[in-house]
Parts: structure tokens; C-alpha cells; sequence
């Protein structure tokens, strides 16, 4: 059976995305380890407590030599443009969550809309990477 | 603390949009949204999107407007104050330029059983989105 462990969005900065994961989203640190042997990379992942098996790795933009300046630039630049990077999340109530996350300070671009498929809202993280929060209702039998 | 791009700032001004369509929302506001004035703040704006600003925000509210006409019985009128619009002969000009049909027309046309479709509203938000034309553009062909 093939999972999904591990998925990566681009930040701008990690400290800022570490504090907005942990501290405005309530996800939990996974892992934050730098290695000088490798340039002093840093592996950083977060994840929803309720969720131990599945972890967002929060992926600065390399220097060269490891990726070029100029793709870098463009890789930044889309995500400050937001169609860098796409989460979708479901939670057991939107209204709740919005209200709790908006509470933390998180900005909503959608507030809670009732859809076909449920009630949903959606946001940023502090780089431009979108995230849509779902509250999914029963699903049809097709 | 790296600096932040500046299309960060533009597209927190974008983001006022989809959150604020419904609100009397102007371009001087997503000027201030986006910390600039606002001849530098359009200019910025289109350079980043390809587009005005005044652009995405009357196109936001068609898109908006479309899908309410699709999903909802609520009247023409209504829909257009629901959507930020203040006049109504202005939203129907604007509404038959960009989908090529009437506001009631466009009603008829789609089948109530589309609402059904599983597609999450940020898809329909970013591809229902119709693509802005002007006065000018009116001349000849009809929108495709």
C-alpha cells in the first residue's frame, strides 16, 4: 500500500513559517534539523496533531550551486504571487476553525461558503502558498 | 528576516478582493491593502498579474455573480448588490460583455443539476473567472 508521508511547499523564510505553522495553525514541529554537511540545510516539517503520519515539509529556496539564482527568483516570485503552492485540509466544523483560526490571527481570503460537497473557507501561509479548510458533508452514493 | 517580495504585498491586495468583493471595495482601497499609492500600486499590480487591479476586481465580482446565477434562485438585482455591484444597468453591460449572454440568459442556460459537480470553490473561482473586456473590444466578434 503506497501512503503519503511527507509533502513540500516552498517558504520564504522558515523561522516565519515555523512560527505561523505552530503558533496561528496549532500544527505541531515534526522535525528541525540542520545539517552542516550539506550546506547547512534544514529539514523542517510540521503536521496536524491528530495527524502523525503526514507531514508538510516546509522547503527553503536553495542557493546556488543547488539551484540557479535566476530560477530561484522565479520560484519566489511565484509564490509571492500564490500559485506556488496548494494544501487542502478538512476539519469536522469550518465555522469553528475559521473562527478559532481568524482568532490566531490568520487573514481568510474566503470566508465559510456552503458548497455542494460541504462548507469550506480558505487562506495563506505567510509565503502566498494557498490553503482551502473543508468541511466535507456525507458523501453521495454515486 | 529575509525581505519580502514585493508581489507578496500585491497579492495581499488580490486577497482583499476575493475575501471583500461584496463590500463598496474600490482601487484606492487595495492601494492601501498593498501599502502604495495608487498610480504605482496599478501599475505594480498589472506588471505582477497581467492585469488591472480595477480588472480582477470587476471580473471577482462577475465570477461571483455567475456562480450565483447558477447555484441560486436569488433575483438579478439582488445579485448584483450581493456582489458588491451598485447598478444594476452597469452589471448587466458588464456581465453580457464577458460571458456573451444576459445575466438571465446565462441563468437559463445551465441545468439546476450543476451545482452538483464536486469541484472545490478554489477551482471555480480561479478558472470561472471570465476574462475582462472593454468598450472597445465590443466592435466585431461576440466574447468567447
Amino acid at each position: 500500500m503506497i501512503k503519503i508521508s511527507f509533502a513540500g511547499v516552498w517558504v520564504h523564510d522558515q523561522d516565519e513559517a515555523l512560527a505561523f505553522y505552530t503558533e496561528k495553525l496549532g500544527w505541531e514541529l515534526r522535525a528541525d534539523v540542520t545539517l552542516p554537511e550539506l550546506g547547512g540545510y534544514r529539514w523542517l516539517t510540521v503536521g496536524p496533531p491528530d495527524q502523525a503520519d503526514v507531514s508538510l515539509l516546509l522547503n527553503a529556496i536553495p542557493p546556488p550551486p543547488v539551484l540557479d539564482a535566476a530560477t530561484a527568483e522565479q520560484i519566489e516570485s511565484l509564490m509571492a504571487k500564490g500559485w506556488a503552492g496548494n494544501v487542502l485540509l478538512t476539519t469536522d466544523d469550518a465555522q469553528a476553525s475559521y473562527e478559532e483560526l481568524t482568532a490566531r490571527g490568520i487573514e481568510f481570503s474566503e470566508s465559510p461558503e456552503e458548497r455542494p460537497y460541504g462548507i469550506d473557507c480558505a487562506f495563506r501561509d505567510p509565503s502566498g502558498n494557498q490553503f482551502r479548510l473543508t468541511q466535507v458533508s456525507e458523501p453521495a452514493v454515486v | 528576516m529575509r525581505v519580502v517580495p514585493s508581489e507578496r504585498h500585491l497579492l495581499r491586495a488580490r486577497d482583499l478582493v476575493d475575501a471583500s468583493y461584496a463590500e463598496p471595495l474600490d482601487v484606492d482601497d487595495l492601494a492601501r491593502a498593498a501599502g502604495l499609492s495608487r498610480a504605482h500600486f496599478s501599475r505594480e499590480f498589472r506588471r505582477a498579474f497581467g492585469e488591472s487591479p480595477h480588472a480582477y476586481l470587476l471580473t471577482r465580482r462577475l465570477e461571483r455573480a455567475a456562480a450565483l446565477l447558477r447555484a441560486t434562485d436569488r433575483s438579478v438585482v439582488e445579485i448584483c448588490f450581493a456582489v458588491g455591484l451598485r447598478s444594476v444597468g452597469s452589471f448587466t453591460t458588464s456581465f453580457t460583455r464577458a460571458y456573451g449572454v444576459t445575466p438571465t440568459a446565462y441563468r437559463a442556460s445551465f441545468p439546476p443539476a450543476s451545482q452538483y459537480a464536486l469541484i472545490p470553490s478554489c477551482v471555480l473561482r480561479a478558472y470561472g473567472r471570465p476574462q475582462h473586456r472593454t468598450f472597445r473590444e465590443d466592435d466585431g466578434a461576440s466574447p468567447a
